[in-house]
C-alpha cells in the first residue's frame, strides 16, 4: 500500500534573497513497507520527523531524496497527484481547522463533489461515511455545535466519503477529552477491521497503539524501532530515553518487576496484568 | 492568594436566541498555595470559569473575592488582578511574537512597568529550564515543547500569585509533558503560588494535584482529593470523563476477589498496593 525507499526530506531555510541559508534534515533515509489493511502506529517525540513523514503519504510533501510509492504510484509523479490524494486521506490535530461546511452532511460531501462524483452517489457516500463513524444522526447539525471528538469523526467521514484505501491520522486526539479520544480511536479501529482501510496513526498517547499491527518509533528523522506493540513496549528504558512512555499497565508491571515480582515483559493491558497477578497469587 | 467564588452565574448572549447558561450558581474557595486540577468534558464550563478568575469574563450574577476583596467592587483594579492571576491559554506558543526569546518574555513585566523587567524575564526562563543560550534565539526556531515553556515563562515573568494553565501539555510528547508539569509542580512548592491546571489527562491530574474540581453542564459535580474524586469513576464516565488506567486495574483485581486497596490513582500507589496484597 505504502512503500518508502530511503526517503529523505530536508526543510530549506531561505535568506532574504531567496538563497538557501540552512538545511534541516527532517526525515533521514526511511525505508518502510506498509501492507494494505494494516493498522500502523508511528511514535516519536516532538520534532522526530513523524508528521513530515506522514505528509509524504498523500504528497503534501515530496521526498528530497528517495522514493515513496502509494499503491504503486510515485508521489513525485504530478499526473498521479489527485489519485494519490484520493487514495490516502489525512486527518489532522485541530478539529476546528478541518471543517468547512456549515452543515455536517455538506462538509462530508465536499470531497466527493470536488472529485466530480454524481449527486446521487455523493448522498449515498455521505450516508455511508457518517454511519461508519457513528455520526449519521448529526447530519443536519451545524459542525460548530459539535464536541471535539464529534468534529474529528466528521473530519474522518469527510475523508471516508472519498473512498480512500488508507487514512493517515496525525495526532487526531491531542485536543480531545477522554470520551472524544475513545470515540475517535474506536472509529479508526472499526474502519480498519470492517472496511479494511489501512490506518496510519500518529500519536503521543501510548494506550492508543496497543492494538496496532505494527509500531514504528522515530527519532532524529530515522525509524529507530519497529515491531509489534508487545515488542516495542517491552523496552521501557529505551522508550523513555526517546522521550516516550509506555501504557500505564505496562509501566505498573515494570515497577512491580523492579520490586522483585516475577511478571513477564510486554504486558499491555489491564486484563493481561490482572490475569498474571491472579495467577501469581495462587502460586504463593 | 485565595479566591472565593460566590453564587457565580454566567449566561452567554443573554436575551438572544443563542442564550446559553454556561455557569450555574458556582460556589468555590481556592486557598493560598493549592494545586487544583479542573476537569470536565469539552463544553462543561471549565474555560468559562477560569476566565472569570482574572476578570476576562464578568459574571452575569454573583461575586468573586480576591484575597477577600470583591473584584467587581468600585475601587478594585482589574489591571492589578490580571497581573496577579496569570492565565496561560491553550497553545500559548501561538502568542509568541517578539524577535528573540528574552525580549518576548520581558514584554509582560515591561508592560506592567516593573523596573527590572529583564531580570524578571531571566528568572522566569530559568524557572522553566531555558538557559542563557536561548535568550537571543528567535522563538519561532524552537521545538514545540520549548516554545510552550517560553510562553509559560512570559506569564511567570509577571510574577503572578496564581497561575492558571489551560491544557498546557496538549500535543507534547510524554517527556515534554512530564517536564512542564514537573516544573509547574516545583514552582507551586517553592514559591507557594496557587496553580489551577485545566486538563484532559486524568493520569496527569492524579499525579500532580492536591484537589480535583469536576465540572459538568456548568456546575461543580465533584470536588475533593484525587482519591475521593476517582472513586466515582462510573459517574465520571457518564459525564464523558474517566479515571486513570490504574484505578480501573485495581477495580478489576478486586472484582476477581483480590483483597486490595482500590484507592490507588498513580502507578506508584498501585505498585505498593499490589505488592502488599501479594506478600500478604
Amino acid at each position: 500500500m505504502i512503500r518508502a525507499d530511503k526517503l529523505t526530506f530536508d526543510y530549506e531555510r531561505l535568506d532574504e534573497e531567496g538563497k538557501v541559508e540552512s538545511v534541516k534534515r527532517a526525515v533521514d533515509h526511511v525505508s518502510l513497507d506498509i501492507k494494505a489493511g494494516e493498522f500502523i502506529a508511528i511514535l516519536g517525540h516532538n520534532g522526530s520527523g513523524k508528521s513530515t513523514l506522514a505528509k509524504h503519504m498523500n504528497a503534501i510533501l515530496v521526498p528530497t531524496e528517495g522514493i515513496l510509492w502509494v499503491d504503486g504510484m510515485d508521489t513525485k509523479d504530478e499526473d498521479k497527484l489527485w489519485d494519490i490524494r484520493q487514495d490516502t486521506g489525512m486527518v489532522f490535530q485541530n478539529p476546528d481547522n478541518q471543517i468547512i461546511g456549515t452543515v455536517v452532511e455538506e462538509d462530508v460531501g465536499f470531497g466527493p463533489e470536488n472529485l466530480g462524483v454524481p449527486t446521487d452517489e455523493i448522498w449515498k457516500r455521505v450516508e455511508e461515511s457518517l454511519s461508519a463513524v457513528g455520526m449519521l444522526k448529526y447530519r443536519h447539525h451545524s459542525p460548530n455545535k459539535l464536541s471535539g471528538g464529534q468534529k474529528q469523526r466528521v473530519a474522518i467521514a469527510g475523508v471516508m466519503a472519498m473512498h480512500p484505501r488508507c487514512i493517515v491520522l496525525d495526532e487526531p486526539t491531542a485536543m480531545l477529552d477522554p470520551n472524544g479520544r475513545r470515540s475517535v480511536i474506536r472509529t479508526a479501529q472499526k474502519l480498519n477491521r470492517e472496511e479494511r482501510i489501512t490506518v496510519i496513526l500518529i500519536t503521543h498517547y501510548m494506550e492508543e497503539v496497543i492494538e496496532a499491527d505494527c509500531v514504528f518509533v522515530m527519532d532524529g528523522g530515522k525509524v529507530v524501532m519497529q515491531g509489534t506493540p508487545k515488542e516495542i513496549f517491552s523496552q521501557v528504558e529505551e522508550l523513555k530515553r526517546l522521550r516516550l512512555d509506555v501504557p500505564q499497565a505496562t509501566l505498573l508491571a515494570y515497577e512491580l518487576q523492579k520490586k522483585g515480582i516475577p511478571l513477564p515483559d510486554g504486558i499491555l493491558s489491564n486484563e493481561e496484568l490482572v490475569d498474571e497477578l491472579c495467577r501469581l497469587k495462587l502460586k504463593m | 492568594m485565595s479566591i472565593k467564588i460566590k453564587n457565580v452565574n454566567y449566561t452567554y448572549a443573554e436575551g438572544t436566541a443563542y442564550e446559553m447558561h454556561a455557569l450555574k450558581d458556582i460556589n468555590l474557595e481556592i486557598p493560598d498555595g493549592q494545586f487544583v486540577g479542573l476537569i470536565g468534558h469539552t463544553g462543561s464550563g471549565k474555560s468559562t470559569l477560569v476566565q472569570h478568575l482574572n476578570g476576562l469574563i464578568h459574571a452575569t450574577g454573583g461575586r468573586i473575592y480576591f484575597n477577600g476583596r470583591d473584584i467587581y467592587g468600585e475601587n478594585f483594579s482589574m489591571k492589578e488582578l490580571r497581573s496577579k492571576v496569570g492565565l496561560v491559554f491553550q497553545y500559548p506558543e501561538h502568542q509568541l511574537f517578539e524577535i528573540d526569546v528574552l525580549t518576548d518574555v520581558s514584554f509582560g513585566p515591561k508592560n506592567l512597568g516593573f523596573p527590572e523587567a529583564e531580570e524578571k524575564a531571566k528568572e522566569a526562563l530559568r524557572m522553566v529550564g531555558m538557559g542563557e543560550e536561548y535568550y537571543r534565539r528567535s522563538p519561532f526556531e524552537l521545538s514545540g515543547g520549548q516554545k510552550r515553556r517560553v510562553a509559560i515563562a512570559g506569564v511567570l515573568a509577571m510574577e503572578p500569585q496564581m497561575l492558571i494553565l489551560d491544557e498546557p501539555t496538549a500535543g507534547l510528547d510524554p517527556k515534554g509533558r512530564d517536564e512542564i508539569l514537573d516544573q509547574i509542580s516545583r514552582l507551586q512548592k517553592e514559591r507557594g503560588i496557587t496553580v489551577v491546571l485545566v486538563s484532559h489527562s486524568m493520569e496527569d491530574v492524579a499525579r500532580y494535584v492536591d484537589r480535583i474540581i469536576v465540572m459538568n453542564q456548568g456546575q461543580v459535580r465533584f470536588d475533593g482529593t484525587p482519591k475521593e474524586v476517582f472513586r466515582h469513576f462510573r459517574e465520571l464516565e457518564e459525564i464523558g470523563l474517566a479515571a486513570p488506567q490504574v484505578t480501573y486495574l485495581m477495580q478489576e483485581l478486586k472484582e476477581k476477589g483480590a483483597d486490595v486497596d482500590t484507592d490507588a490513582t498513580t502507578v506508584e500507589e498501585a505498585a505498593d498496593a499490589i505488592e502488599n496484597w501479594l506478600r500478604k
